[in-house]
């Protein structure tokens, strides 16, 4: 059996568990040693992939195993992992883990984690597989929960919410699967495997010229592209805490993951062609992500317009098609994932606190919440690039990898997504200034708790992983670009 | 050497252990504790500097850089990778010289003045942090380095400005600070792009090496709006510099850090970090001068620029530590000024050692000076001079010591300010005399305003104290006796011997016309200020109505600060930010908005087709197929 078909295991076990059990004790039993066994996994699969990496060198794709569903449509499940997985699933298993402490108090604590479980079976199925079909299907398996979970679970606005956001990803999902039908028969209709297609099919440039633009919009959609962001601020703002790290943490991977396995492994000839036009659009949302968060008043709008900001760096240094930029990218995604899904929990703890979210109705919080507000000053410093934490090297790799690009179009880009290193400082210590520091604003807050132990669990747990990160980034790095390699080889033999 | 590299992980270790577990010990063993670690490097660095000076430094009559300890950290390509390091050469071992020795005299100092507050333990938490990017900052191999612990500092600086967290004033301060020093670390960042994208490299020793070869070969002489690539990459680069070291028009965060607790001023807003850089220049020096000759000529102009303008602010201000704080803008401009009058390799190189020089010398009388400052303050309980005068009587300590920094920092010999100043003045004496006489006007302020404040505040009348205002203890009197001991002898060091822009000795000696001219430059100005503030009197107030427009523009600090919170409130915020999200909100957004609606609204026009009334469906069919056959009738 392989160990990769534990991370699909393992929750479904927990859904079977759920329904089961009907005390909240059992519940949160069930939740922690299933999010535990996740991570325990992952830190197997790493000892594991490091060793299979080392006995085959040259292997672009580890751990490989494939079950036939469908002959006659050539559909298969195939499972396999590089770096760039590995990282992914392990960012996973850390926000899913976090999560769980995270909504330690929820009402219909079962049906929550219920779908909480499936939107993480839909997680891992993604970055675990390696065939179009399974890959499509997990990807829709992560995102249908996501409607009830911000319908049902959310505050303010949330059937509005979870249209939007559920219509926004639907609609993107649309271009996505024409893609993967045009892949599948432009390059002859025998195989739905990645590896296959990339290795030894071909597509005819002509054709690419229309996939590349409908995968890539496809999943630019969750990736937050300029312009279908729109989904993220308003989505985020609704959902609950948990989800909200889970969906900016991890779910909005998906989208960076997919456009660099599938739109631009598969399409090399087109990336090249037709990367500026998507170029241009990331570079736009990297300033304007930044510049809309500055005058926001609500932490999770501030929040989901930083996340823009971040995201579209993914994707830019993704298309800036080099080693180092691409190695950047997925240090970007690891690294936005941790300290978002830290932002969310911690806005999550204070509103539930203060029940408000608005920046202009909480000041000196630092004297109230210490724990709470250190732990916010953190991510702050994390989200502007502090060296010591995981922004910095992530930022750093990109913009010294986008320089290498010769040409002053990707000079200039390079330049201009520079500037998002002053403005994030901006509105970050607007932020922490108006709401961590100062006089106490509103005095019924005087006397609210700190964080309790579980939501010191998930932010240490998250902290730790941050400056894991910051400290250590060779090891890191060195894993991931050996496994970008390939692509940039494929990249390289088309021009 | 290899020992050297416990002088970072010992402040590191202290930072990490009073953050995390501070809170619980009792405060003055969170002191003791943070200040024994500082002793403990202090040590070290007079050890390493011992080391170096006199026994492995000097090879064949030059100075050599020596790399005890360095490993790969993070690899972008096979050539450009960010190394963790420790270089050591004379520049170097001089800053862990200074920054030790000024930091062990704040943390000591700290303990008597910041008795009782509140955060006690995280207040030494973050000094040692500082001190750990500080340390890290002036021993870096290459310029990423270099840059991240650029960064380190600046999150440093920030939280002890805004150490008063509940004071909103301080909490603007430190975001200005920030904000101010990241937009230049923006060009900073640039400037590496552009230079590691040429040269393939980011170690110093590479850059600077044969007279910076591979700078001036590698850049394919591309221009761009006039300059040569080389010379954008390091303009940019200074940019980083001049915002840390606060040179026009990027100064105006240092005045607003004053809200930050004076010890703090002294060590980072006075003696360590605003000198950076001053420091980055220095250590690009030789890529400087054969690479962008032109400029090095700019940074000239800067800094004798901002020396005159920040001189001409200190005149008129009335917070004690303002008039610091000025007065530390225009100091380091001279250095900056110095690096850029400099020329390259023996006595031509005497802007490069004489900026080093005053670097050493300004880093101890003005840690002094704000240190002396801080005891009146703690004393008086007030930053502005009007609640001061007359102190003379109560602090003896406090005024002595006082007295000697401001001879020291007026250039009057023997103190150490006249021999580094004196060399700065007479390397732009012989290369650019615009240069040389407006740093003599500054050297004529300079001495004005400090003795301006030093008479105001100890002597000129007595003012009623509520509290009787009593000398400091010794905590506090012992750092400023220190300093006041360096103060007075730092300037004999034959720093020529040590520090030159090539590595090799020269010999240095006074330029007796060049002294004169400060010397009586200097006497002038302390003689007005005796004149005019030693005893109370209305003189003051008739020239500044005599010279209105000037004193109201000079108090006002020529309106920058105005400009900056335009640029930001207006600018930033209004004008860009404001709009973006309303486009995002209006027009995006209402876009998608609009296509779910219409997507609604059509489905309500064409839901009755599907009404489930046979008839009806029966009517369409019958219409369609008639329709069908009209239209294969006409058309076939």
């Amino acid at each position: 059996m392989n160990i990769l078909s534990l991370f699909v295991l393992i929750p479904v076990l927990m859904i079977l568990f759920l329904f089961l059990s009907k005390e909240m004790k059992t519940i949160r039993t069930i939740m922690v040693a299933g999010a535990s066994a996740l991570l325990a996994v992952t830190a197997v699969l790493i000892v594991v992939f490091l060793k299979e990496r080392a006995a085959n060198p040259d292997a672009e794709m580890l751990l490989v195993q494939s079950w036939t569903w469908y002959k006659p449509l050539n559909i298969a499940m195939t499972l396999g992992v590089d770096g760039i997985s590995v990282v992914m699933i392990a960012l996973s298993s850390i926000i899913v883990f976090t999560g769980v402490f995270s909504s330690w108090n929820m009402n219909m604590a079962k049906e929550f984690f219920l779908w909480y479980c499936l939107l993480t079976i839909g997680v891992f199925g993604f970055f675990i597989t390696i065939d179009l079909f399974s890959m499509f299907m997990f990807y829709e398996v992560a995102l249908i929960p996501m409607y009830l979970l911000i319908g049902l679970w959310g505050t303010g606005k949330k059937e509005y919410s979870a249209m939007k956001l559920t219509l926004m990803l639907m609609g993107g999902s649309a271009f996505l699967m024409i893609g993967i039908i045009g892949i599948y028969f432009a390059s002859g209709a025998t195989t739905f495997n990645l590896l296959e297609i990339a290795n030894n099919l071909h597509i005819p440039i002509e054709q690419q010229r229309w996939i590349f633009p409908a995968t890539f919009l496809g999943f630019g959609v969750l990736g937050a592209l300029f312009p279908f962001h729109t989904w993220s601020p308003d989505g985020h703002a609704a959902a609950p805490t948990s989800v909200s790290m889970l969906h900016a943490g991890v779910l909005m991977k998906l989208g960076g993951y997919g456009c660099f396995r599938v739109a631009i492994y598969l399409m090399p000839e087109a990336a090249h062609e037709l990367g500026w036009i998507f170029l241009i659009l990331t570079g736009i949302s990297v300033v304007y992500g930044a510049f809309s968060a500055v005058v926001q008043t609500d932490l999770k709008y501030i929040n989901a317009y930083s996340s823009v900001s971040h995201c579209g760096l993914v994707l830019f240094a993704i298309l800036m098609l080099n080693q180092t930029a691409m190695t950047g990218a997925v240090m970007q995604m690891l690294s936005h994932g941790l300290m978002t899904a830290l932002f969310f929990a911690l806005i999550g703890l204070i509103y539930g606190r203060t029940h408000t979210r608005d920046i202009r109705e909480m000041g000196g919080l630092m004297k109230i919440m210490p724990f709470a507000s250190v732990c916010y000053v953190i991510a702050g410093l994390a989200s502007l690039g502090l060296p010591g934490l995981s922004g910095f090297v992530a930022e750093m790799t990109i913009f010294v990898g986008a320089f290498q690009n010769t040409g002053v179009f990707y000079t200039v880009l390079t330049i201009v997504a520079c500037c998002s290193i002053v403005i994030t400082a901006v509105y970050i210590l607007r932020t922490v200034g108006k709401i961590l520091y100062g006089p106490i604003q509103d005095t019924h807050h005087i006397g609210l708790p700190d964080a309790a132990w579980y939501e010191k669990v998930s932010a240490v747990g998250l902290i730790v992983a941050i400056v894991f990160m910051g400290f250590y980034p060779f090891g890191i790095s060195n894993i991931i670009s050996e496994s970008v390699l390939p692509i940039i080889t494929k990249l390289s033999t088309v021009i | 050497m290899e020992y050297s590299i416990l002088i970072l992980i010992t402040p590191f270790v202290l930072f990490l252990f009073l953050g995390l577990v501070g809170g619980k010990l009792k405060p003055n063993l969170a002191g003791i504790i943070g200040t024994l670690g500082m002793g403990f490097c202090s040590v070290l660095a007079y050890s390493i500097a011992y080391q170096y000076f006199f026994v492995i430094g000097k090879t064949a009559d030059t100075w050599q850089s020596v790399i005890p300890f360095s490993f790969e950290w993070l690899r972008f390509t096979e050539l450009l990778h960010i190394d963790l390091g420790i270089l050591l050469d004379p520049i170097s071992v001089m800053m862990l010289v200074v920054i030790t020795t000024v930091s062990l005299m704040v943390h000591i100092y700290s303990l008597g003045y910041m008795h009782g507050e509140d955060g006690f333990q995280r207040y030494y938490a973050f000094l040692s942090l500082f001190s750990f990017s500080m340390l890290g900052l002036v021993v870096a191999t290459n310029i990423f380095q270099m840059y991240i612990f650029w960064e380190l500092v600046g999150v440093s600086s920030y939280s002890l400005i805004g150490f008063y967290y509940q004071k909103p004033s301080a909490v603007r301060a430190s975001k200005k600070a920030f904000i101010v020093t990241r937009f230049a670390d923006l060009g900073f960042l640039v400037g590496i792009l552009i230079l590691s994208y040429y040269t393939k490299t980011f170690d110093f020793a590479a850059l600077t090496a044969n007279n910076a070869e591979l700078v001036t070969t590698s850049f394919a002489g591309g221009t761009f709006m006039g300059l040569s690539l080389v010379s954008w990459a390091l303009a940019l680069i200074f940019m980083g510099g001049a915002g840390k070291s606060a040179m026009f028009p990027l100064h105006i965060w240092l005045p607003d850090a004053m809200e930050g607790p004076t010890p703090v001023s002294a060590l980072i807003h006075a003696a360590t970090m605003v000198v950076a850089g001053v420091f980055l220049v220095a250590r690009l020096f030789p890529v400087y001068i054969f690479g962008a000759p032109e400029v090095l000529t700019m940074i000239a102009y800067i800094g004798a620029f901002t020396a005159l303008f920040a001189a001409v602010i200190a005149i008129t201000q009335t917070d004690i530590k303002r008039v610091l704080a000025f007065s530390t803008i225009s100091q380091i401009a001279y250095m900056m000024a110095a690096l850029g009058v400099s020329g390259y390799g023996d006595h031509d190189g005497l802007g490069y050692m004489s900026s080093m020089f005053h670097l050493f010398t300004h880093a101890f009388f003005k840690a002094l000076l704000f240190l002396g400052a801080g005891s009146v303050i703690h004393a008086v309980h007030s930053n502005e001079m009007k609640d001061m005068g007359g102190l003379h009587k109560y602090m003896k300590i406090t005024s002595i010591t006082f007295f000697i920094a401001c001879l020291a920092i007026a250039g009057i010999p023997p103190f150490s300010g006249f021999f580094s100043k004196d060399e700065i003045l007479a390397a732009a004496f012989h290369n650019q005399p615009l240069i040389f006489w407006t740093l003599w006007v500054v050297a004529g302020l300079t001495a004005f305003y400090m003795f301006r404040l030093y008479f105001g505040v100890f002597f000129n009348g007595k003012r009623d104290y509520h509290h009787k205002p009593h000398e400091s203890g010794f905590t506090m009197a012992l750092p400023l006796i220190i300093l006041a001991v360096f103060s007075i002898f730092t300037g004999f060091i034959p720093f020529s011997e040590y520090i030159s822009s090539d590595g090799k000795p020269f010999d240095m000696h006074i330029d007796m016309t060049v002294a004169t001219l400060s010397v009586v430059a200097a006497i002038v100005g302390i003689a007005v200020a005796y004149v005019l503030y030693f005893k109370d009197s209305e003189k003051p107030a008739m020239l500044a109505n005599r010279f209105k427009g000037l004193y109201t523009l000079s108090i006002n600090k020529f309106y920058l600060d105005e400009v900056w919170l335009f640029v930001t409130k207006k600018v930033i915020f209004n004008c860009i930010s404001r709009p973006i999200a309303w486009f995002d909100k209006q027009v995006i957004d209402g876009t998608m908005d609009n296509i779910a609606n219409v997507t609604q609204k059509v489905s309500h026009r064409v839901r009755f087709l599907q009404s489930g009334h046979t008839q009806r469906y029966i009517a369409f069919f019958v219409m369609g197929a008639i329709l069908i056959a009209i239209a294969v009738f006409i058309f076939v």
